[in-house]
């Protein structure tokens, strides 16, 4: 990897030089909660006072712009007793500027199910291909434990990479048109000052971390505990309202149904994000559903997250976000559901 | 001021422009380019299953289109939407295939409705296959429940194909009631088949019924199963293939040699919508062919 140092104002004409070329998506402050916080959003920017990269985090995370909540995988023309198929993939670029460092693990771990497992998903690799990645360093979230789980940082996934050194960004280049935009603004060269102040600002970061959850050999705790009584408890709180799953930077799970037009000329088949929390997720024809309840379902998505997932990869599904934490109708937050797990409570 | 910036058209990619083949799971393909196909026949065989005689339209399509016992396919039906189906007809012709559908929902309603010369699409095959080649030299045990015969049909034609290359076949099917029994007019074909015995049974048997009645295991008492020599496919309900194989596991069988198929929602079939995931599995992709002990293995299988 490269790595450059540019001012803040070099980083202000880069963003305008963006904002001119491209449909840039960006944090932005859409309100504020009960208790004044502000809330943001990725959403898309037309000017960079629109764009506030002080953000603490999004309810969303970005995923919706490579998984959308709905995509139409392929449109049906009928005509006379025959019908033809089209389908089409994205290949326009877009900006995303200003992304944490979980945000972007999250994409690495859907690269793996999605981009390079078996049946790569074209129409994922080219909205991930087609999607320029500006990432930034910044302070711990309330309630995220993305350090237990090493996505507080990053080393691959992005474009470009800026740590904020007061006066300047220190800036980690992954790829050849990070490099070519970088060429178009005034960079230096990074000295030993920049090292150490870099290290400096990692370090700070580092120690800012408040909560602390030990996932120690969580993917065998998981497996011994499946029937464990937590679940009941945590079961019964779960309204199965998929929320968890929307907001999840990792979850790809979907389900596909199709729809004719008015007229029945033609008709969509639609892909549409979906939730194992939800009850049908698991139902078959005839009626019979596999995770009837609640707890069950919960159970799954934790079973998957931290224990299958593992499995499959070599490393938890879970970023460490906190979002479905925070997003839960329910109060059911993962910090809480895997010390219980861990029987911390009766040491 | 501009900048230009490398854009990517995936639909260039060499991989994207070659045909779809089902089998090069890890290459890039239109995962959701269907085979046009054509309804050229449907057998009726049960109040609520028919059979439907499927053709890929396009000649070097049919070419690629191979499948080994076990396997599935997503049948489309454009507009209405797209269902997982095992393969239920003899793996040695290129594309063509029988599907046996029972009338459960949506588009297996609009299915049994189709008339013969429809155009529906055809995606796959996906999923692992019963193992025929390791079984050769063996005897084999092949029990089936309700609508489980129809996937187990694959494996009978395959071994009818390939007689010489096992031992004593022995076809146990039960259904609840005799009018659920399917594929009744096949019966004598296979029982005519050198060293296949075929015995049915039915749970609640009606006035005109002459055969044996009980549940299945019932048939597996009367049969000798020397379980150094034998392997066991089992398709029907989980309940169902639970009791047979604790009863083949009772005589001695090991369970990496019995096979059973699970059933489960599926939206892909290619280890992505996560329906069919089961505990850390993926039905489509690791299955829907399991041994008996990964099935054991696997949280909420049965």
């Amino acid at each position: 990897m490269l790595f450059r140092t540019l001012t803040k104002q070099a980083f202000g004409s880069l963003v305008d030089l963006l904002l001119n070329s491209y449909e840039v998506i960006a944090p932005k402050r859409i309100g504020a909660n009960v208790q004044g916080k502000p809330i943001h959003q990725y959403l898309p920017v037309e000017t960079a006072e629109e764009v506030d990269l002080g953000y603490e985090t999004t309810d969303y995370s970005a995923k919706t712009y490579f998984l959308p909540f709905r995509e139409n995988l392929s449109t049906y023309t009928f005509k006379d007793d025959d019908w033809t198929q089209e389908i089409r993939y994205r290949k326009v670029l877009r900006v995303l500027l200003g992304l944490h460092a979980c945000d972007i693990n999250g994409l690495l771990k859907l690269d793996k199910v999605l981009a390079r497992d078996l049946f790569p998903s074209p129409y994922y690799i080219a909205r991930r291909k087609n999607t320029f990645i500006v990432g930034i360093d910044h302070d711990p979230c309330e309630g995220a434990f993305c350090h237990a789980l090493g996505a507080d940082t990053v080393t691959h996934g992005f474009d470009l990479f800026l740590t904020d050194l007061g006066d300047r960004y220190f800036v980690a280049i992954h790829s050849d048109r990070g490099y070519t935009l970088l060429g178009k603004v005034a960079t230096k060269e990074v000295n030993d000052q920049d090292t150490h102040d870099y290290l400096m600002e990692r370090k700070r970061i580092a120690h800012q971390f408040q909560t602390h959850l030990d996932l120690q050999n969580l993917e065998n705790v998981l497996d011994i505990t499946f029937d464990s009584p937590v679940w009941e408890k945590w079961g019964r709180k779960c309204l199965s309202c998929g929320s968890c799953a929307m907001v999840c930077p990792t979850c790809y799970c979907y389900g596909v149904s199709e729809q004719f037009s008015m007229d029945f000329k033609t008709a969509r088949k639609i892909k549409q994000l979906y939730s194992c929390t939800l009850v049908d997720f698991a139902q078959v024809a005839g009626g019979h559903n596999f995770r009837p309840t609640p707890e069950k379902r919960l159970k799954y998505r934790y079973y998957h997250q931290h224990h299958g997932f593992i499995e499959s990869y070599d490393e938890p599904k879970c970023v460490g976000c906190n979002r479905c934490g925070r997003v839960c109708l329910a109060g059911i937050t993962p910090t809480e559901v895997i010390r219980e797990l861990q029987m911390e409570e009766r040491r | 001021m501009k900048v230009e910036l490398f854009h990517y058209d995936i639909s260039n990619e060499a991989d994207l422009l070659q045909p779809v083949d089902f089998h090069r799971r890890s290459r890039l393909m239109q995962v959701d380019r269907v085979f046009k196909a054509e309804i050229t026949g449907i057998i009726p065989l049960t109040a609520m299953e028919k059979l439907f005689q499927v053709r890929i339209l396009d000649a070097a399509e049919r070419e690629r289109f191979t499948f080994r016992p076990g396997q599935f396919v997503m049948v489309e039906v454009p507009g209405y939407g797209e269902i997982p189906i095992s393969i239920s007809s003899s793996p040695s012709s290129r594309g063509y295939m029988e599907l046996c559908i029972r009338r459960a929902g949506l588009v297996t309603g609009v299915l049994h409705k189709a008339q013969r010369g429809a155009r529906i699409g055809i995606r796959g095959p996906f999923g692992t296959h019963f193992p025929m080649e390791q079984m050769s030299g063996h005897n084999i045990l092949l029990i089936a429940g309700g609508l489980g015969l129809a996937p187990l049909r694959t494996p009978i034609f395959h071994i009818a194909e390939n007689r010489p290359d096992y031992k004593d076949v022995h076809i146990l099917y039960g259904a609840r009631e005799p009018g659920q029994l399917l594929f009744g007019y096949q019966y004598e074909q296979w029982r005519r088949i050198d060293g296949v015995n075929l015995q049915v049974i039915v749970e609640q048997p009606d006035a005109s019924w002459t055969g044996e009645v009980g549940v299945i295991t019932r048939l597996l008492e009367k049969i000798a199963v020397s379980p150094e020599e034998t392997y066991a496919i089992v398709c029907g309900p989980p309940v169902m293939f639970k009791f047979v194989c604790s009863h083949l596991s009772g005589l001695g069988l090991p369970m990496q040699r019995m096979f059973v198929s699970l059933e489960r929602r599926m939206h892909c079939g290619m280890g992505k919508c996560c329906r069919c995931h089961v505990g850390s599995t993926y039905t489509c992709l690791n299955g829907p062919v399991f041994d008996y002990w990964t099935v054991m293995n696997l949280k909420e299988a049965i």
